[in-house]
């Protein structure tokens, strides 16, 4: 008999073994993209290159990695899901173009984007013309301060991380007179003026409100004269490396009082760059960063933990909470397309209509006045000691 | 000594009494604070001027502006970060090698990029540096990333009490290397044979390659040394202001004014550009809001080149028709 012979064997096996992958594929049909139905493409401007490409960066690792799990499954309903991704070199003027690009020359059905305030605020008119909804990764409060209605935003806003700061200045420090520095771009400068503007507010007097140049390596200038002035903490507002640059001239002139950051040293860098400056500083932060922080068994820690293990696996760094920016602005929409599909006006009332969404930020709910989908209590007090993050409860 | 000399001689005198009174005022209206400005000032100063003496080497030599010049400072930092900290190798030798690494790709760059140009007009050559800016740049990003790294002082974090002011050591390094530079740069230019060929090449390239220094040897050499004075800044500056695959180009700006404050292609114009320059950002940024602090220092840049379009230690341009 043929079948004695053992290459005819491999081979029937190899058969047999093909056919099971075949009967298993169609058997599990609703598990796969279906190829013959048409793409769902959605369009991201972020800031790959410049000063913001370590906030766009992560941004893209999480929406290539979504992209991946979803066509890995059955897309959003059976469609291939791509994510097509243009570069603003964090300028407003390019990503003004590239979202124009997008939408006119790609035909995408909604935008992601961008990293930085002043990138999606240049990319803002264009959304409204073409009537695309934009979900963007920036937290600068204009953005969706008055609300617009194709402008959605997963961060947690500026104004949350400035009464985060304020509660834990008035709550746990029990100060009343401050001094803020602040980096001279827009990021700092936009936090600093409602900082000192809400300040009065909770009974806490600004007594010095210095600035400094993004590239600049020496501030003790600026921190002498705040020595001169009776403020009991600082608050810095800025990112990195300028805030690092800070926390070692503190220690280099022996200032005391305690270092308040912004949201924007939520990252490891800026441990790595101050070193043994770094301990004692507190800042705003997203839940995610400390999962321990989210109680056990809820869907948002089983959520962040496997977008912690994934991101960990595929990208060999820890996903930081830009990366999570990104991840939730790809959800936030490719649930929507789920019962709008490629609709743009459907997408608009089905984002807006998003209610108890587990995201890695946290859980986002928007309605038609509130198109911020977080709110304070998604952020938590974080500060450093010996190195690592603590919650501050 | 003619005229022009003396008017120059006059200028520079009358530029060192204001920026000297300046000092002095600060210093006694607001002693230690002032005296801290001044220390944080000259090392910021430093900093700009170990950039501007690459600026200027290239320019003496080649009257081509190197706009890639922050990127040699940035490329010494980066590799100092890969070869101390990633690998581990001690300081010095990671100092060696990271200077030896960058001015072989100086010498590399001249021969492959600029080399070739040796025919056109100064002018594309500067705007060729431009791009070689922002190739050093997408490189580094694409080796290193995009985070800010951290390289370890040479001798600890420990500041140095001077005068009721504070420093860290790290500072004492950066004066250090710009006294060196701006030492080995003058030498080299006023004593040697061959530096002096090269500042003759630059005036009138045929009557100096009759005496064997031909154009194309003085470029290649003047890039060479500006790329191991570029690293050799980035190095030792790196511990202070955080290597980052983007920082060439602040560098680069900040570095250029002070060249051109101090007189483009004086290596000792560079160094008081460089330090006019930090001290007068850092009492600016003392005494006014410190946002005003770079709006003050280009102004004063502007003044400066309006009285003196030749900069403070520079020699007037003589074109011959």
């Amino acid at each position: 008999m043929a079948l004695r012979n053992p290459g005819w064997k491999a081979a029937t096996a190899i058969l047999c073994l093909l056919v099971a992958v075949m009967v298993g594929a169609v058997g599990c049909g609703t598990q796969k993209v279906d190829t013959s139905k048409s793409v769902y493409k959605i369009g991201a401007v972020l800031s790959l290159s410049g000063p913001a490409a370590p906030l766009g960066l992560p941004e893209q690792n999480s929406l290539r990695m979504l992209e991946e799990q979803l066509n890995a499954g059955s897309g959003v309903n059976g469609h291939k899901v791509q994510f097509v991704i243009e570069d603003d070199q964090s300028n407003p003027a390019t990503a003004a173009t590239a979202i124009a690009k997008l939408i006119n020359q790609e035909n995408v059905s909604a935008m992601i984007g961008s990293s930085s305030t002043g990138a999606t605020l240049a990319m803002v008119p264009v959304a409204m013309n073409s009537q695309v909804t934009q979900v963007c990764c920036a937290a600068g409060t204009a953005i969706t301060k008055p609300p617009k209605k194709y402008i959605f935003r997963t961060p947690p806003t500026d104004s949350m991380a400035i009464d985060k700061v304020l509660g834990y200045l008035t709550g746990t420090l029990k100060v009343q007179k401050i001094a803020i520095l602040h980096d001279a771009n827009a990021y700092g400068t936009g936090g600093a003026t409602e900082l000192a503007a809400k300040a009065p507010t909770k009974g806490i007097t600004v007594v010095a409100n210095e600035s400094y140049g993004s590239t600049d390596t020496d501030m003790t200038p600026q921190l002498t004269k705040i020595q001169q002035t009776p403020a009991q903490a600082l608050v810095v507002w800025g990112t990195n490396p300028g805030p690092a640059s800070i926390a070692k001239n503190m220690q280099q002139l022996g200032m005391k009082i305690p270092f308040i950051g912004s949201n924007g040293i939520a990252n490891k860098t800026f441990i790595t760059l101050a070193g043994a400056a770094a301990n004692g500083v507190a800042f705003p932060g997203g839940n995610m960063l400390i999962p321990s922080s989210i109680p056990a068994g809820t869907p948002w820690r089983q959520a962040v933990d496997k977008f912690s293990a994934d991101y960990k696996a595929k990208y060999s760094k820890d996903a930081d909470t830009f990366a999570a920016h990104g991840w939730d602005a790809g959800l936030i929409l490719t649930a929507a397309m789920k019962t709008a599909g490629t609709d743009k006006a459907k997408i608009q009332s089905a984002v807006q209509a998003t209610k108890g969404l587990v995201g890695i930020d946290g859980t986002y709910t928007f309605t038609s006045t509130n198109h911020d989908g977080l709110n304070v209590n998604d952020l938590i007090m974080i500060k450093i000691e010996n190195g690592a993050w603590t919650q501050i409860k | 000594m003619n005229t022009r000399d003396k008017g120059q001689q006059k200028l520079l005198w009358g530029s060192a009494i204001v920026v000297g009174l300046v000092v002095v005022i600060t210093l006694i209206d607001k002693r230690s604070i002032g005296m801290q400005w001044l220390l944080s000032g000259l090392t910021v100063g430093s900093i700009y001027a170990l950039v501007a003496m690459g600026f200027s080497v290239i320019y003496s030599s080649t009257r081509v502006i190197n706009f890639a010049q922050g990127g040699f400072s940035m490329l010494g930092g980066m590799l100092m970060f890969s070869l101390s900290v990633s690998g581990k190798l001690p300081l010095w030798l990671g100092f060696i090698l990271a200077v030896l690494i960058v001015t072989a790709l100086g010498a590399g760059f001249e021969r492959i990029v600029i080399h070739p140009m040796k025919d056109k007009s100064a002018i594309t050559v500067i705007i060729v540096t431009i791009g070689l800016s922002i190739f050093m740049t997408a490189i580094a990003k694409w080796i290193w990333g995009t985070d800010p790294v951290k390289i370890a002082a040479f001798s600890g974090d420990k500041p140095i009490r001077f005068l009721g002011a504070s420093l860290v050591p790290q500072s004492l390094w950066v004066f250090g290397l710009t006294l060196v530079a701006v030492a080995l740069v003058f030498v080299f230019f006023n004593k040697t044979l061959l530096g002096k060929g090269m500042r003759a090449a630059a005036n009138n390239p045929d009557a100096a390659s009759l005496v064997g220094v031909s154009s194309s040897t003085s470029s290649l050499v003047a890039w060479t040394i500006a790329a191991g004075l570029g690293a050799a800044a980035g190095v030792v500056i790196a511990p202070i202001n955080f290597a980052q695959y983007s920082a060439g180009t602040a560098l680069g700006l900040k570095g250029f004014s002070a060249a051109v404050l101090g007189g483009l292609g004086s290596a000792p114009g560079a160094v008081v550009g460089g330090l006019v320059l930090g001290v007068l950002e850092q009492i600016t940024a003392g005494y006014l809001p410190s946002g005003y602090k770079d709006a003050v220092a280009f102004v004063i840049l502007i003044l400066v080149l309006l009285v003196r379009p030749q900069g403070l230690l520079g020699r007037p341009e003589e074109v011959k028709v």
